[in-house]
């Protein structure tokens, strides 16, 4: 074997097309304590391959639902012969931008059903990937400043109430106990008369879930293929026959599209239009302080959420750019007005700097549900239109499209997610969704 | 802001004789696509006129802007 390794050639076990029996080695205490003592380099969480002539499933985005879909093909399925390719790397697009909160107080039955089993999948997950995800529970407060969104909250309570999930609607002293430097009081412009208060929900490190998958694929025998842009995807009649990349052709019956921002660019490639347009969507993180806040802090009418990270960075997020683009730069206008309507909420954090801002791309869809399921294209399925709840819906919605591809049977808990819905009028319209105002 | 994006030109249905299926599609479907675009705004905080731009949907660069047909119209019948 060639033992000359240089800085850009990988290690000889994670060789292009190559596998061993014991690779990866599991994590554990004793692992971390070896490597620690030993200051030896930890081996790669997933392979590279080589692009082999034909896949039984070709998944297009590898990010957190292309990743979770084919975790789930080959864990609950059996179904392994999958590539997952990617124009950039594991994570680089929504998977990796956004504000990793993940709650189920939905308004939509449907919704709160299907945003309710991620919530569980996410509890387990750290144990099911032997990889720590670090989601913390902490609790979801969303902000009431007027009396029509104060009626929405309790309408979402007692949608979730009645699907067996923790939430309440609490008025402004029972939020000032739970956030202490919240400005509870009348003097503001938008005074804060209540909140939706939902313990289960919190936040997940987004990286850790998507290296997680990455690796739980891997380790299963599913192919992660970066840099790999796909060109073209080639069909006979109505059927999908193949996947043109950058790296050569792919012959398979089954295509999945999990671009989410870029999924109209892949849809275009067979011939689909969808009720899509791509919005960016910013973000931003101050510089760590002492934990301050031990909740997440919604306001639909300030379009502003903040989450207190384990290193003490306050992430703020907001709604989506009021225009359609896929440029991921950020704006001045963002971080003033963002800076602006978290003063209103916590004004002792005024002092704070912002360290830095980016955008993701959230392929936005006219009732705030996703279009998951078949298309009128044979072998063409479609995990898009995930807006700005895609990240908590990640695991779910790998389970589910693992299901509907294995079985070629649409799961009940996305039944009402079809693309058909726009055409025959059955729209869903999630108005809990974090980019719709109150 | 002074300018609100109101979304890709498209040409709307006779309302008369549009199928729902028709109708919907106009409403829904959207091309989005990630090159130069002709898309209508609206210049709220101003002449309050909708008009019509080229912008490249990746770099956000705008070549050209014009009212659009049906605001010409509008204008010459109140002879502004």
């Amino acid at each position: 074997m060639d033992r000359q390794v240089n800085e850009t050639s990988v290690p000889s076990n994670t060789r292009p097309g190559k596998s061993t029996a014991k690779y990866p080695a599991k994590y554990s205490a004793f692992s971390l304590i070896k490597h620690g003592l030993a200051k030896s380099d930890w081996p790669r969480a997933w392979r590279e391959h080589d692009l082999k002539k034909t896949y039984d499933v070709v998944i297009i985005g590898a990010g957190i639902h292309g990743l979770a879909t084919a975790y789930y093909l080959a864990t609950n399925h059996g179904i392994t012969n999958i590539a997952i390719v990617d124009k950039g790397y594991v994570g680089g697009g929504g998977s990796g931008r956004n504000t990793s909160i993940v709650r189920s107080n939905y308004l939509t039955p449907e919704g709160v059903r299907f945003y309710n089993r991620s919530v569980h999948l996410y509890q387990d997950l750290s144990a099911d990937l032997n990889f720590n995800i670090m989601f913390g529970q902490m609790g979801h407060l969303t902000l009431a400043h007027n009396d029509s969104s104060l009626r929405t909250m309790r309408w979402r309570a007692e949608v979730n109430k009645l699907e067996g999930i923790d939430s309440e609607v609490i008025g402004p002293d029972d939020i000032k106990q739970i956030v202490p430097y919240m400005d509870t009081s009348t003097n503001t412009r938008y005074p804060i008369v209540g909140a939706l208060f939902h313990p289960p929900g919190g936040t997940v490190r987004h990286d850790a879930v998507n290296w997680g998958y990455a690796r739980g694929a891997d380790v299963r025998g599913c192919e992660i293929h970066q840099n790999t842009e796909v060109l073209g995807i080639t069909t006979i009649g109505d059927e999908v026959t193949g996947v043109t990349t950058n790296r050569g052709q792919i012959s398979t019956k089954i295509v999945v599209n999990c671009t989410a921002g870029w999924a109209s660019l892949i849809n275009a490639m067979v011939g689909l239009k969808m009720p899509i347009v791509t919005h960016p969507l910013q973000a931003a993180v101050t510089e760590p302080v002492k934990k301050f806040l031990n909740t997440v802090v919604v306001s639909g009418s300030l379009h502003v959420y903040v989450s207190q990270t384990d290193r003490g960075e306050l992430v703020f997020g907001a709604s989506t750019d009021p225009y359609a683009s896929y440029s991921m730069r950020g704006s001045l206008e963002f971080t003033e007005e963002l800076a602006g309507h978290v003063l209103e909420l916590i004004p002792s954090i005024a002092k704070m700097r912002v360290l830095r801002q980016w955008a993701g791309l959230c392929d936005m869809t006219p009732d705030f549900s996703p279009i998951m399921g078949f298309t009128p294209v044979k072998g063409y399925v479609v995990d898009v239109g995930w807006g700005t709840y895609g990240f908590k819906a990640g695991p779910v919605s790998g389970e589910a499209m693992a299901q509907l591809i294995a079985t070629q049977r649409v799961p009940d808990i996305i039944s009402t997610f079809d693309f058909a819905r726009f055409a025959e009028g059955r729209l869903v319209g999630e108005k809990g969704a974090a980019a719709v105002g109150h | 802001m002074e300018f609100r994006a109101a979304g890709e030109s498209k040409k709307r249905p006779d309302v008369n004789t549009a199928t729902p299926e028709q109708w919907r599609t106009y409403l829904y479907t959207k091309s989005n696509l990630a090159d130069w675009v002709t898309e209508t705004w609206y210049h709220r905080a101003g002449c309050r006129r909708y008009f019509a731009i080229e912008r490249h949907t990746v770099t956000n660069e705008i070549r050209t802007s014009r009212l659009p047909a049906a605001q010409i119209r509008l204008d010459e019948s109140k002879g502004s």
